[in-house]
C-alpha cells in the first residue's frame, strides 16, 4: 500500500489516519484551484519576510540620510525613498511583522470570543440565547469602520488600542457562524451520551461543541482577514493606529500624501503591498470555503 | 355526519378571506415584532455610543474640556454633563438629549453638533448616492455576464475585479486616481466639492450641489460640480460594484442550474432571453436588498473617500473630530451614520418581505 492509498483509504484504522487523510484531501482539492495556491503562496511569503525582516531589508527602516530623501526607485533604493531618506522597501518589509501582529492579534482575539459566546448561545438557548444574539445583533447591525473609529477615539491613538477596536468589531460575525453549528450539534446522540455520561456544560461545549465550529469559524476568519488588514490600515492612514516611526503601510501612504503629486512612489508603493496581502488572503479564503463547505461553494 | 364539520373547517380554511386575514393578523404580528428588533437595535447603537464617550475615556470630562481648562470650567461641565448621577440615570437623560436631537456642541465649530450634521450630510449623500447608481449599472450587468459563462476568462476576470473591491484601500485608491485623472490627464477637477470661484454662486436649496446649481439654472457650477464629483462617486461605486457583482453572480448561478431553465432552453428560448427574461426575473428582489446593503456600506466607505477628496461631507467632519479629539462631534457623526446605516439595512429587509411572495 502506497501512502497516498493509505491516505486515501475510505476506512481509516486509527485517528491519525482518518485526519491526516482528511488534510490530504483538503489538500489535493486546494492546489487544484489556481486562485487558492497563489493566495497560499502570498501568505507565505508575508510570513517568511516578517520572520526574516533584517535578512530581507537592504537599509535600515528607521534611520535614514536626509542628502538621500525622496530619492526614486532605483538599484540600490529598490522601491525609492521617502522624505526622511529612508528606503521604502527596507520599511515595508518590517511593516509586514506589523500586519502579521495585528491580523494574528485580532484572529486570536475575536474568534475565541465568538466561538465560545455563539456555542454559549446556541447550547443553552432560552433566554441566554435571546440576550446574547440580540448583542451580537446589535453590533452586526453597525458600520464596523465608524465603530472602531469611535472605539479608538476613546481608547487614544495606537496599535494596541486599533487591534481591541478592530477585535470588538469583528466577533459578532464569529459568534454567529457557531451558534448556527452549535443548533445543528446540540441534539445530536454523540452529545447526549456524552452528557449522559455526566459531562458538564462547560466541558460539553468546550471539549465537543468548539471544535467542531471551529473549522467555519477559520474559514470566516481567512476572508474577514483582508477586512482586518484594511481597517487597520485605514486607522494608521488617519494617524489612529500604529504611530511613527514605526513603518505601518496605512501611516507610510498617509505620510506620503504630500508627495503624491511629484513623488508619486512614496504613497503607492506601500499601497501594492496592501493589495497584494489582502488578496491573497482573499483568494486562499475564497479556496478554503469551496473546499471545506461544499454547500457555499457550489455556489460561488 | 361526521364528515361535515371536518370538510366545513377545511373550506373555511381554504377561504381567501379568511385566509387573507389570518396572513394579515401575522402580518401584523410580525411587523410588531420587528418594530421591537428596530428599536432594540436603536437602543443598542445608542447604549454603543453612550458607553464609548462616558465609560471607555477615564475622564470624559477632560475628554470634551481638554486638559488646560481651569477647575472651576471642569467642575461645571461636570455637572453639566450629569457626571455626578448614577451611570442608568445618566443613559436615560443621555437617549432623551438624543432623541429631541441635542448632541451637544463641538468644540472645534463652536456649533451644535446637530447643525453641523445637518449641514453637511448632503455632501455626503449626493456622493453615495451617485456611486451606488454607478455600482449598479456596472455591477449588475457584469454579474449576471459572469454567470451566464460560468468558468470562463471574463467570469475569472470579473472574479478578480470583485475581490480586487474586498483588497484595495479606499483611501489609496482615491490619491492613485487623484494622481492619475487629476495631475496627470487632468480628465477631472482636484479634492473638494466645488472651485473657489464658482463656491457660494447658487443658494442651497436641497443641499446637493448638482440640484442646486440645476434649480438655479447655472450650468458652469453644474459641470464644475460634476467634475469634481465624478472621480470619489466612480471609487465608491466601484466598492459597490464589487459585491453587487458577486452577489449578482451567486443569485444568478442558482437561478440557470434550476429546471425550469432548462426547460426554457429545450424549449428552444434564445439564451439572451432565457438569461433576463426568466433567470434575471426571481433574482431582483434579492437584489434590492444587496444594493440597500452596498448603499449602506458607501455611507461608511465615504469616511476615507471624503478624507482623502477633501470632500465636505460627514466622514470629513467625523475623522477631523477625531484628530481634534472632539468627543461630541465623534459621537454624534457615529450616531448618524450608524443610524443611517441600520435604516437602510431595515428598509431593504421590510421591502424583501414585501416583495417577495414566499418570504410573507
Amino acid at each position: 500500500m502506497t501512502t497516498r492509498e493509505w491516505l486515501l483509504t475510505e476506512s481509516p484504522s486509527s485517528r491519525m489516519q482518518a485526519r491526516l487523510g482528511r488534510s490530504y484531501r483538503v489538500w489535493r482539492a486546494l492546489i487544484r484551484n489556481p486562485l487558492a495556491v497563489v493566495g497560499a503562496i502570498i501568505i507565505l511569503a508575508l510570513v517568511i519576510l516578517a520572520l526574516f525582516a533584517p535578512f530581507f531589508a537592504t537599509h535600515s527602516p528607521y534611520t535614514g540620510q536626509l542628502t538621500q530623501r525622496l530619492l526614486p526607485p532605483s538599484g540600490d533604493y529598490l522601491l525609492g525613498t521617502d522624505e526622511l531618506g529612508r528606503d521604502i522597501w527596507s520599511r515595508i518589509v518590517y511593516g509586514a511583522r506589523i500586519t502579521l501582529v495585528i491580523v494574528l492579534l485580532v484572529g486570536a482575539i475575536a474568534a475565541p470570543l465568538g466561538l465560545f459566546l455563539g456555542a454559549i448561545s446556541g447550547y443553552f438557548g432560552g433566554w441566554t440565547d435571546r440576550i446574547l444574539m440580540g448583542i451580537t445583533d446589535v453590533f452586526l447591525s453597525m458600520p464596523k469602520l465608524i465603530l472602531a473609529l469611535a472605539f479608538v477615539a476613546a481608547l487614544g491613538p495606537g496599535i494596541e488600542n486599533a487591534v481591541i477596536a478592530i477585535a470588538i468589531t469583528s466577533w459578532p460575525a464569529y459568534a454567529r457562524i457557531a451558534r448556527a453549528e452549535t443548533l445543528t450539534l446540540r441534539n445530536s446522540e454523540f452529545i447526549a451520551a456524552v452528557r449522559l455520561q455526566g459531562a458538564s456544560a462547560l466541558r460539553v461545549i468546550l471539549r465537543h461543541i468548539i471544535p467542531l465550529c471551529t473549522s467555519s469559524v477559520i474559514i470566516r476568519v481567512t476572508l474577514d482577514m483582508a477586512g482586518i488588514i484594511l481597517t487597520a490600515a485605514g486607522l494608521g492612514f488617519l494617524g489612529l493606529g500604529a504611530q511613527p516611526p514605526l513603518p505601518e503601510w496605512g501611516a507610510m501612504i498617509s505620510r506620503g500624501r504630500s508627495f503624491i503629486l511629484d513623488q508619486w512612489w512614496v504613497a503607492t508603493m506601500p499601497g501594492f503591498a496592501i493589495v497584494i496581502v489582502s488578496l491573497g488572503f482573499c483568494f486562499l479564503g475564497d479556496g478554503l470555503r469551496d473546499v471545506l463547505d461544499p454547500k457555499s461553494g457550489a455556489k460561488s | 355526519m361526521t364528515a361535515e364539520p371536518v370538510s366545513a373547517t377545511t373550506t373555511a380554511g381554504r377561504d381567501p378571506r379568511i385566509a387573507a386575514m389570518g396572513r394579515a393578523g401575522r402580518g401584523i404580528a410580525a411587523l410588531g415584532g420587528f418594530a421591537a428588533t428596530i428599536a432594540f437595535t436603536f437602543l443598542g447603537l445608542l447604549a454603543i455610543t453612550f458607553f464609548i464617550g462616558r465609560v471607555i475615556p477615564i475622564d470624559p470630562v477632560l475628554a470634551v474640556v481638554g486638559d488646560r481648562a481651569p477647575q472651576e470650567v471642569y467642575e461645571r461641565v461636570r455637572v453639566e454633563m450629569g457626571l455626578d448621577r448614577p451611570l442608568i440615570i445618566q443613559f436615560v437623560s443621555y437617549v432623551g438629549d438624543v432623541l429631541t436631537g441635542d448632541f451637544g456642541q463641538s468644540v472645534t465649530t463652536g456649533r451644535p453638533v446637530i447643525e453641523d450634521l445637518a449641514r453637511v450630510f448632503p455632501a455626503t449623500l449626493e456622493m453615495a448616492t451617485l456611486g451606488i447608481i454607478i455600482g449598479v449599472a456596472l455591477g449588475v450587468p457584469m454579474g449576471v455576464i459572469a454567470a451566464s459563462r460560468q468558468s470562463s476568462l471574463t467570469d475569472q476576470a470579473i472574479r478578480v475585479i470583485g475581490l480586487l473591491g474586498y483588497s484595495v484601500p479606499a483611501f489609496w485608491l482615491g490619491l492613485i486616481g487623484l494622481l492619475l485623472f487629476y495631475a496627470r490627464l487632468q480628465w477631472v477637477a482636484g479634492p473638494g466639492r466645488i472651485d473657489i470661484f464658482y463656491d457660494g454662486l447658487v443658494p442651497t436649496v436641497t443641499g446637493l450641489m448638482l440640484v442646486d446649481s440645476l434649480i438655479a439654472g447655472d450650468l458652469d457650477v453644474f459641470w464644475n460640480a460634476v467634475s469634481h464629483l465624478v472621480l470619489p462617486a466612480a471609487i465608491l461605486g466601484f466598492f459597490s460594484l464589487a459585491y453587487i457583482a458577486r452577489m449578482t453572480r451567486s443569485f444568478m448561478l442558482d437561478q440557470l442550474s434550476q429546471e425550469y431553465v432548462t426547460t426554457a432552453r429545450v424549449k428552444g428560448v434564445p439564451e439572451r432571453q432565457v438569461i433576463w427574461r426568466h433567470a434575471f426575473r426571481p433574482i431582483r428582489v434579492p437584489l434590492i436588498t444587496v444594493i440597500g446593503l452596498s448603499y449602506a456600506g458607501l455611507l461608511e466607505g465615504s469616511v476615507m473617500i471624503e478624507t482623502v477628496f477633501s470632500w465636505p461631507g460627514i466622514g470629513n467632519y467625523l475623522t477631523s473630530a477625531l484628530l481634534n479629539a472632539d468627543m461630541n462631534a465623534v459621537l454624534g457623526a457615529t450616531l448618524v451614520i450608524g443610524a443611517v446605516f441600520i435604516a437602510i439595512n431595515k428598509l431593504s429587509d421590510v421591502l424583501y418581505r414585501v416583495l417577495d411572495p414566499r418570504a410573507r
